[in-house]
């Protein structure tokens, strides 16, 4: 069952193009990643998606459809009752996501008073359920502290806690463990496929980290300058890489045991474009050492495979038969 | 060969508040780190946030004086020199090129600060020297009249490389130096600082937390726990044989990007490390899964083996 389907999607800040025309569909149980360097449009795609976009951000789409209703045309009242309900957002930096003058419990009690109309102990009942869920011990003594009583994976379990709250259909992650340690992200990483095995979530994951597609995805769309490049399931875009960038941003890397020692990592020379409207051609082309005259313009959609495409005008021989 | 750095048994504590009516605290930041460094090698410094890591680099900058223990650098005691003399030596490199660099100031004055600081180097050739400097972490001329904020993040890294090598030091401390970076950035920025390793001699002090990157760039591997060393080893030893079950939970974090493979049960369960509240015995025994009744009693004494240094009663073995 599709959870959430985007079509074309464009969102413009003044003449800036964030994203352009991009499409996607997230299944129930399934973990669909976007992935790509800053400043791509992966945040703005999942602020776009919850109607969450920033003063000046314009949104346009052919469809935006979640549990196959239309909410494009939904106002604000309307998307706010769905949001933190059936559709559930995480951030990357809980300290700033959550209030840090409440205690968790108030903060938890809170969304199920607005979307549950529960009373306060009902909801607070709830809420230690939850925190007890995602592997808080002592969720009672939690319940009461403040964030900054907590370390930075147990205020991302907060996090995770409170997005659960209302039995979500859709969790978009948008970096949940970046600012966290490595030992710590293992730990959440593995709670949110747990959570996703039993409650069917439906997971758009949004990171930079190649390590974490991998092992998170089921599908993973790889964005640049705005535009999904690459997308697949995640073995046949890992394994065989089509799109230029998505190519070079595999050798960028280091992989323990990959590169001999003293040899160069991979890396993609210059810097990301800045898109404005009237912008035409591959947004990679400047980038590229592939390109021919012909990618200033326009950039066809190509099948890699029967389920894999990239947005390139060059053969999918040619671009995987570079070293 | 001969050695860069030297640090015997150094030390940093901190003295913590507790609030208005708490007992006030000790922090052990850095609780007794010993090691040498060769000429031309490359140290990586890894361990969670709170390891102490940034605060030994901080130590071995002269940015904070120890609190016990020497260093020395280049055979010289560091307390005893002045901030020029160390400045000729050592240098650093920090995490975040958005705030290491003056906002007010243009490139070419960031890259000559430490020349003008020296006091003896005539104008015309510091403009030489940072013209030099930049055309070599590959800056062109029309650079450096720019201020940081219109650079980009890999620029502005390479800005931060080039002032600290202007003064052809012997020693640049690298703290997390490519965190802040996208990774096709990272990629350029640690290929630069190879080559600028290899070029001119230098000896690089590497502190991060992703162990990918330190196990690319580093010749041997220091893996730090609540302000101790709890192994070091070359870099190929310490990947191919962690003997430290820390280290082991370490390496097993790293995510290489292995389509469907699974996320790894690290194993550290969920109590967390505090300096401000060290365990006894081995500072790591609450979080091991291997632990033994002796480990909270005893702190283990570090054994030596083949290059390698591990403070485990297992590793004796």
């Amino acid at each position: 069952m599709t959870v959430l389907e985007i079509s074309d999607l464009y969102v413009r800040f003044g003449e800036i193009l964030a994203v352009r025309g991009i499409s996607l569909t997230i299944e129930r149980g399934q973990t669909h990643c976007l992935v790509g360097e800053s400043g791509c449009g992966k945040s703005v795609t999942a602020l776009a998606t919850m109607g969450l976009l920033a003063r000046g951000g314009v949104r346009t789409a052919t469809r935006l459809q979640f549990q196959g209703a239309d909410i494009a045309a939904l106002d604000e009242t309307a998307m706010s009752r769905l949001r933190g309900d059936k559709m559930a957002m995480i951030f990357q930096e809980p300290m700033t996501s959550l209030n840090p003058a409440y205690t968790v419990g108030s903060q938890m009690a809170e969304v199920l008073r607005r979307h549950r109309r529960l009373s306060r102990r009902a909801a607070l009942g709830r809420a230690a359920e939850l925190l007890a869920r995602v592997g808080i011990t002592a969720p009672g003594l939690r319940l009461g502290q403040f964030p900054h009583q907590l370390s930075g994976g147990l205020r991302q379990r907060v996090m995770i806690a409170m997005a659960l709250l209302c039995d979500p259909e859709l969790l978009i992650a948008d970096e949940p463990t970046t600012a966290l340690d490595v030992t710590v992200q293992a730990q959440i990483l593995r709670l949110l496929q747990e959570l996703q095995r039993e409650l069917g979530l439906a997971l758009l994951l949004i990171t930079h980290d190649l390590g974490i597609v991998a092992r998170m995805a089921h599908r993973v769309s790889v964005m640049y300058a705005g535009e999904i490049v690459e997308s697949g399931p995640v073995a046949d875009v890992f394994l065989r890489p089509t799109h230029p960038y998505t190519r070079g941003l595999l050798d960028c890397i280091p992989v323990p045991g990959k590169v001999a020692p003293g040899a160069p990592l991979g890396s993609i020379p210059g810097v990301v474009p800045r898109i404005r409207a009237g912008f035409a051609g591959c947004g990679f082309r400047d980038r590229c050492a592939q390109a021919v005259t012909d990618c200033a313009m326009g950039t066809p959609l190509q099948q890699a495979s029967a389920d894999h495409a990239y947005l390139c005008r060059l053969p999918r021989e040619w671009t995987r038969d570079v070293a | 060969m001969s050695i860069a750095i030297e640090v015997i048994g150094a030390q940093k504590r901190f003295r913590g508040g507790a609030g208005l009516f708490g007992r006030a605290r000790e922090v052990r930041a850095v609780d007794g780190v010993s090691f040498s460094l060769q000429t031309g090698g490359v140290l990586g410094i890894v361990g969670e946030s709170g390891c102490g890591k940034s605060t030994l680099a901080r130590m071995i900058l002269g940015l904070m004086p120890a609190s016990g223990g020497s260093i020395l650098v280049d055979g010289q005691d560091l307390s005893s020199m002045d901030r020029r003399a160390r400045a000729r030596l050592i240098q650093p490199v920090f995490q975040d090129p958005y705030s290491s660099l003056n906002p007010r100031q243009s490139v070419e004055e960031i890259v000559g600060l430490p020349l003008a600081a020296q006091g003896d180097v005539p104008t015309a050739q510091r403009r030489a020297r940072v013209r030099e400097m930049l055309a070599r972490v590959g800056l062109g001329p029309d650079h450096a009249a720019r201020q940081p904020s219109q650079l980009s993040g890999g620029q502005r890294q390479r800005v931060a490389i080039a002032r600290a090598l202007v003064l052809r030091p012997r020693i640049v401390v690298c703290d997390e130096p490519t965190s802040a970076l996208d990774v096709s950035v990272q990629a350029q920025i640690l290929n630069l600082l190879a080559e600028l390793r290899a070029e001119l001699g230098l000896t690089y002090l590497f502190i991060s937390h992703n162990l990918a990157v330190v196990e690319h760039i580093a010749t041997e591997v220091a893996v730090m726990y609540l302000g101790r060393f709890v192994e070091q080893a070359p870099t190929a030893d310490l990947f191919r044989a962690p003997a430290h079950p820390y280290t082991r939970a370490l390496l097993a974090s790293v995510l290489t990007p292995e389509p469907g493979a699974p996320i790894p049960d690290v194993g550290l369960g969920d109590t967390y490390p505090d300096p401000a509240n060290i365990p006894s015995g081995c500072r790591f025994h609450p979080r091991c899964k291997l632990a033994q009744p002796g480990c909270a009693l005893h702190d283990p004494a570090e054994i030596l083996r083949d290059g390698r240094r591990v403070a485990c009663v297992l590793a004796a073995a």
